[in-house]
């Protein structure tokens, strides 16, 4: 096992290099000129030159690099051309926001998505497999930013249940404001008492929540269909069966704790895709979140900002992959030794 | 082949979703490529008439008009055109990238596999929309810096499911015997072992086909891919944005036209993979 462990460990750690290579060459290749962009439209020529030498884009490229990585690692991740704030600091404090959503949508996916594989599963080929089988294709064929928007349409406008955009009520903000704790806003209203709080978050948070719970949903009700239909046929299964054991037991007990493994990987995997994700929900519902800070980025070809988002994310999704395959070679003695 | 063919053709239509995928595939590519013919307003693609901004829908404009006063239903047919395009040059891109680095990888092993294998693995660490919109901001936000932006973050994909398909094709009893003859090794993987390895291949391409589109979409929603007033789907869905709680046809028929494309293009995805792949089919059995 421990042999394992260091050679994922160093695989992880190339692959870390890799990226962070990446990133680097793809902003040193960027046709705008980011001196320019530092010292705004009107500078003149020597405070564009000047602004050059400050940036340290006079150096050669891998100076450039190392002098990138020693300051990335010790959390100096370079200052946003557009808000001209450590872009560490941005990503601190937009962060909360997406994770907020990103866990309320992925726990609202995977709570209708795995009961619906199961069924969908336990009911192979009947009139409620096809239905759930329909329901989770549509799931993954949506465009995100559309379906929010409808969600808008319907809930907000004609039906008026769910506010349009935003985390909390402008009012809120004044007459029951948030303690910042974590910065998770449903968490900190619960355990500080403030239910005002709570639930205009709370009404906040369910369209968004719903639009990016789509994708999860369908992906995790495929997966759980596929891997229950692989498990239910298995021999254990059929003598679960014959030794008498009821249905739900032999379901819930043998079957799903089987099949389950997968589905998870998926999920944790899945994380890293949806905070790519809230660069469009986020900006359809003016969710103040890592999504919004990234996708103004881009607009304004921020650089500093689209590096430390596209490395924050792409190194999410490392050390995820990294996790899961530890956590599955400690489950399952054939990963390791294969 | 020809015994095959007629089988694949029954096993799809008794698969009934799949049907439906493909029924509607074929609809799309025919409107495609009748567009200019068939659209009420073939001006409206670039024309702006002030004067009718905002219509709801009716007899003479089934999907209403746009800010600008464009006929929305002549520009979601043509923008059919544009979607397929893009996801068939993106795709086509990927696969030219992906395939033979996936072969020469697999088939070559070595140091040569390893170093190919690494570089995949940095591109497969970013989920592909991330490293596509970084790309289509740096190179420069329009349709074909799009397309590349796509086929940059899908190739990954290919060459890695490639490798592993090459791998087992190596050392089949054909490739020992083409070596035994004493071809050359350029022969050997282009004539012998790539062609055995593109049934996964077409599969995979199927099922991604709409993820692209989809991945298009988003880039033109963010103003990172088609730029006005090219009538792209996602664009349509972004620009329609500022007015769509007051005229909800602007933005619901485009955004409806990408889903429907997508979720036809899945549906023959996924009925292809259980159709063409062997293992799906002993499952079924």
């Amino acid at each position: 096992m421990t042999a394992y462990i260091i050679r994922r460990l160093g695989l992880a750690l190339v692959v870390m290099f890799g990226v962070s290579v990446l990133t680097f060459l793809l902003t040193v290749i960027v046709p705008s000129n980011p001196a320019m962009r530092w010292v705004g439209p009107h500078a003149k020529l020597e405070q564009i030159e000047k602004a050059r030498i400050e940036l340290g884009l006079d150096k050669p490229v891998h100076i450039r690099y190392f002098k990138y990585v020693a300051n990335f690692l010790r959390g100096d991740w370079g200052v946003s051309i557009r808000t001209h704030q450590p872009v560490l600091k941005d990503i601190t404090t937009y962060f909360p926001a997406s994770l907020e959503l990103i866990i309320f949508g992925m726990f609202l996916g995977f709570a209708v998505g795995i009961p619906l594989g199961i069924v969908s599963a336990v009911r192979d080929g009947t009139m409620v497999d096809h239905g759930s089988r329909l329901f989770s294709i549509v799931g993954v064929a949506l465009p995100t930013f559309w379906l929010g928007m409808i969600l808008q349409l319907v809930f907000f406008k004609q039906l008026g249940l769910f506010p349009l955009a935003g985390r909390v009520a402008m009012m809120t903000r004044f007459t029951a404001p948030i303690e910042h704790i974590t910065g998770l806003y449903l968490f900190d209203s619960l355990i500080t008492g403030n239910f005002t709080a709570f639930g205009s978050a709370l009404s906040h948070i369910v369209l968004p929540g719903i639009t990016l719970a789509a994708y999860p949903l369908g992906l995790s009700a495929r997966m759980t269909r596929a891997t229950m239909l692989e498990v239910l046929g298995e021999d254990y299964i059929r003598t679960a069966r014959a030794c008498g054991l009821r249905e739900r037991k032999i379901l819930s007990m043998y079957a799903l704790r089987n099949a389950i493994g997968p589905v998870i990987t998926v999920g944790a995997l899945t994380f890293a895709y949806s905070l790519v994700g809230t660069f469009l929900i986020e900006s359809v519902f003016t969710w103040p979140g890592l999504g919004q800070y990234g996708s103004r980025a881009i607009i304004s070809v921020d650089y500093p900002a689209i590096m430390g988002v596209t490395i924050l994310i792409a190194f999410t999704y490392v050390v995820l992959n990294l996790l899961v395959d530890l956590i599955q070679a400690f489950l399952d003695p054939r990963v390791r030794l294969g | 082949m020809s015994k095959r063919l007629p089988r694949t053709v029954r096993l799809i239509l008794k698969n009934r979703l799949t049907t439906m995928g493909l029924s509607v595939v074929f609809l799309l590519v025919l409107i495609a490529l009748t567009a200019p013919l068939i659209v009420p307003f073939p001006h409206d693609t670039a024309e702006t008439h002030i004067d009718n901004r905002f219509l709801s829908p009716s007899s003479q404009h089934f999907f209403g008009t746009d800010e600008l006063g464009r006929d929305v239903f002549s520009r979601v047919l043509y923008g059919s055109r544009l979607s397929l395009q893009v996801g068939a040059i993106a795709i086509g891109l990927a696969l030219t990238i992906g395939v033979p680095l996936g072969v020469v990888a697999g088939y070559s092993g070595g140091m040569l596999d390893e170093v190919i294998m690494r570089i995949t693995d940095v591109f497969l660490s970013f989920p592909p929309l991330l490293l596509a919109m970084a790309i289509s901001t740096l190179l420069g936000p329009n349709l074909v810096n799009a397309m590349i932006a796509i086929a940059i973050a899908w190739w990954p994909w290919y060459t890695r499911l490639l490798r592993s398909e090459a791998i087992s094709v190596r050392e089949r009893d054909f490739v020992q015997a083409a070596r035994a003859m004493g071809a050359s090794q350029g022969k050997i993987v282009f004539r012998h072992v790539l062609p055995n390895c593109l049934t996964p291949i077409v599969i995979q391409a199927s099922m991604d086909f709409g993820s692209i589109m989809l991945t298009s979409a988003a880039l033109s929603f963010l103003g990172l891919g088609a730029q006005p007033p090219t009538p792209e789907w996602g664009l349509m869905v972004s620009t329609g944005r500022t007015f769509f709680l007051t005229h909800w046809w602007i933005v619901t028929f485009p955004g409806l036209a990408i889903f429907i494309a997508v979720l036809s293009f899945n549906l023959v995805g996924d009925g292809l993979r259980e159709i063409l792949d062997p293992k799906m089919r002993r499952k079924r059995r």
